[in-house]
């Protein structure tokens, strides 16, 4: 029987980035997955659980749950979301359908890595990029070891960029600092939620970076508001645009 | 806006400030770093460590009343404090019988917390903090900005300048071995002075009955030795069981602390000196309601090492002082709403949940996790701002609803696109103020995917 994938778009790519959403279905197209796109979908419910409303969020893990469950993997190009389907979707009745979606629901790196076990990729990207680490990814689904534990260093971002011909990865000065979106938190601390991007962007910036890339556009979204607003040359795109051969 | 918030962004108005205190600590967790990957079985260490408070924590009781006993056996006072105020009084009760009207304090962040400096003063004993860093701000009138560092919020200037009004070294002095030279001779007359001597606890070790300092300065020894009276303070979480479980936590925590491989002295208090009289309290003082509470009570494995500071971003760009709270930064967030939930309902959310803290930590706390579990006590406990809570409310009722979903989806689309900019950035868009919204698609995904399949 085929393997059923379904297709989790988050909220904020599907109404400003669809071309993230573009990026990783054809990705995932091209490496021979058949994917679906519920059409019914739309948040994971994050946005009320990180403010402290968790229970105003149950009936959209609900509608979550019901539209994926039937899925043998669910992946979506956010390690945030992904997270936080795994790790949050905890305070609803734990039904078969719950414990499926919550183990099956996969960030695109993960997906492509660990079920697929791509090697290759037919995607070419002559520029210096740097990578941002989304904290979700990182440190909540482990896609990599990050920086304060005493591991054996790997990023599963990285891997998947080093298939890219032509790239040029730059090393940070601070692997793995936060970019201070942190949703809510964002609009809540507007002064540091700045001042991180800020800094998260001179990192790059002192590294020659030409374009920023991360497996969350949430990040991104933030730094972009700040490179704009500034006026600055360096560019944003989400890993899944690059993986699937976009070009600047 | 809250209040960290608010004090966050006066304390960002300065940005080179900013940048300096923000590579100050950075510069400190890089030593961790560094030092933590000399030790390969770093990771076992931590999970050991962690283990053992475990341990602790779930036994505690029978803990406690062995180390107290063995104390006793060796010749120790200890007492039992309920509370803050208990603990004062406990503390005032033995001066005043010794009749000591002149008291050195080596670092301890309990004391701080019982405000005890103040309830002495206030009864005319002269109290005097011994560490540098502690002496610094207690000259300064501030409270510390850091469990570890408590005036790495200083510049050297700052702190010459404070020298030359209180000590009278020379104006414009910065050179910091000029500056510790004459702290160490000022505080060197009241080590000689003192009729009795506090310190804090580092670990308590219940087979034994031994109490365990580190410090840098070997203040606490200096004031110890040369004391007639001793007093430790300790909260009832520093118990380990026994004396071969202290190599995991002194290997851990002055290298999570400062990057060094151990503090200079680890000094180990068992018994009075023959003419003298040793006393240890004990305090709650809100600790067992944590111990009571599931999804916080391992926050009390805390070893007090500083590193989830030094790691928060955002701590480290808004100073301690931003929490007001004793214990700042992402533990003080964590343990600091169990005391008074209503005035640090705030401070939950004084985080992006990046989980540096949680990784960082030597005792493997989940910061992070807790900081999100007391965000929804507090809004159980209707404790977030009406406005918020009524937002979310209605996003609970939008976002599970595919047509509402759409609909508002394209509002908002539509509204950025077409507003004129002033509209849009208006005084209450915080997320403009220094930011661009994003730039909305002429189609949303689910559009351009509908159209695909047609
Ligand atoms: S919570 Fe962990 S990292 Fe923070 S001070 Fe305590 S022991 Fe250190």
């Amino acid at each position: 029987m085929p393997v059923k994938i379904g297709l989790f778009i988050p909220c904020y790519i599907d109404q400003f980035y669809p071309q993230v959403g573009i990026a990783t279905l054809e990705l995932l197209e091209k490496l021979g997955c058949r994917v679906e796109y519920p059409a019914g979908q739309t948040c994971c419910g994050q946005p009320m659980a990180n403010t402290g409303c968790e229970q105003d969020a149950t009936t959209t893990y609900q509608h979550f749950v019901q539209l994926f469950h039937a899925f043998d993997y669910v992946v979506a190009p956010s390690g945030s979301c992904v997270y936080h389907v795994r790790k949050h979707y905890d305070i609803i009745e734990q039904t078969e359908e719950v414990k499926r979606v919550r183990k099956n629901t996969l960030d695109l790196a993960e997906f492509l890595l660990d079920v697929l076990q791509v090697k290759r990729l037919e995607a070419r990207f002559p520029h210096k990029v740097g990578l941002h680490q989304s904290c979700h990814g990182l440190r909540g689904l482990r896609l990599g070891s990050g920086s304060e534990r005493i591991l054996e260093p790997s990023s599963k971002l990285n891997t998947l960029l080093r298939m890219v011909a032509g790239i040029e990865l730059v090393e940070l000065t601070r692997a793995d600092e936060c970019c201070g979106f942190g949703g809510t938190f964002a609009i809540n601390e507007p002064a540091i939620s700045v001042k991180m991007g800020k800094d998260r962007i001179a990192d790059h910036e002192r590294q020659g970076v030409e374009v920023l890339t991360a497996g969350d556009m949430s990040c991104l979204m933030h730094l972009e508001g700040i490179i704009r607003r500034q006026r600055k040359t360096i560019q944003v795109k989400h890993i899944a645009e690059i993986l699937n051969g976009a070009s600047l | 806006m809250n209040e960290h918030a608010q004090k966050a962004a006066e304390f960002i108005r300065d940005e080179s400030r900013t940048d300096w205190h923000d590579e100050a600590l950075w510069f400190v967790r890089t030593k961790r770093d560094k030092a933590s990957h000399g030790i390969p079985e770093w990771e076992e260490l931590r999970e050991l460590a962690s283990q053992v408070k475990d341990n602790v924590l779930s036994n505690l009781d029978q803990y406690l009343e062995q180390f107290e006993s063995r104390a006793v056996q060796n010749g120790v006072h200890v007492h039992w404090a309920a509370d803050a105020e208990a603990h004062n009084r406990i503390v005032y009760s033995i001066l005043e019988k010794h009749q000591v009207q002149r008291l050195v304090k080596s670092k301890s962040m309990l004391t701080e917390e019982c405000h005890l400096n103040e309830y002495l003063i206030e009864r005319g004993v002269e109290v005097v903090d011994t560490d540098l860093g502690e002496r610094i701000i207690q000259l300064k009138e501030e409270p510390p900005s850091h469990i570890v560092m408590p005036a790495i919020h200083l510049k050297k200037e700052e702190v010459g300048e404070l020298f030359h009004e209180k000590l009278h070294t020379k104006k414009g002095a910065t050179d910091p071995k000029y500056l510790t030279e004459a702290a160490r001779q000022h505080l060197r007359q009241k080590f000689l002075a003192a009729q009795a001597a506090i310190t804090g606890v580092n670990f308590a070790i219940a087979e034994t009955g031994g109490v365990v300092v580190c410090t840098n300065e070997g203040n606490a020894d200096m004031g110890v030795h040369l004391a007639p009276v001793q007093i430790h303070c300790m909260g009832i979480e520093k118990i380990l069981p026994r004396a071969e479980h202290l190599g995991i936590f002194t290997r851990l925590l002055a290298r999570s602390a400062t990057g060094q491989p151990i503090t200079i002295y680890t000094s180990h208090y068992h018994r009075p000196r023959p003419d003298g009289e040793m006393h240890i309290v004990i305090v709650d003082n809100g600790r067992t309601a944590q111990l009571g509470r599931e999804d916080f009570r391992n926050s009390l494995k805390c070893i007090r090492c500083g590193a989830c500071m030094n790691t928060c971003p955002i701590y480290r760009r808004s100073g301690g002082h931003s929490y007001g709270s004793t214990v700042p930064g992402p533990i003080g967030s964590i343990l600091t709403p169990g005391i008074d939930l209503k005035k640090y309902s705030g401070l939950p959310f004084a985080s992006t949940l990046c989980g540096s803290c949680s990784d960082v930590c030597p005792v493997k706390i989940n910061i992070h996790e807790q900081l999100y579990r007391w965000r929804q006590v507090i809004t159980q406990e209707g404790h977030l701002p009406p406005a918020k809570r009524q937002s979310m409310k209605w996003a609970g009722r939008v976002l599970p609803s595919t047509s509402w979903y759409n609909f508002f989806g394209k509002l908002v689309s539509w509204a950025i696109r077409r507003f004129p900019r002033p509209f849009l950035y208006n005084r209450f868009n915080e997320w403009g103020k220094e930011r661009e919204l994003p730039q909305p698609p002429r189609q949303s995904f689910k559009e351009w995917h509908r159209q695909r399949e047609a």
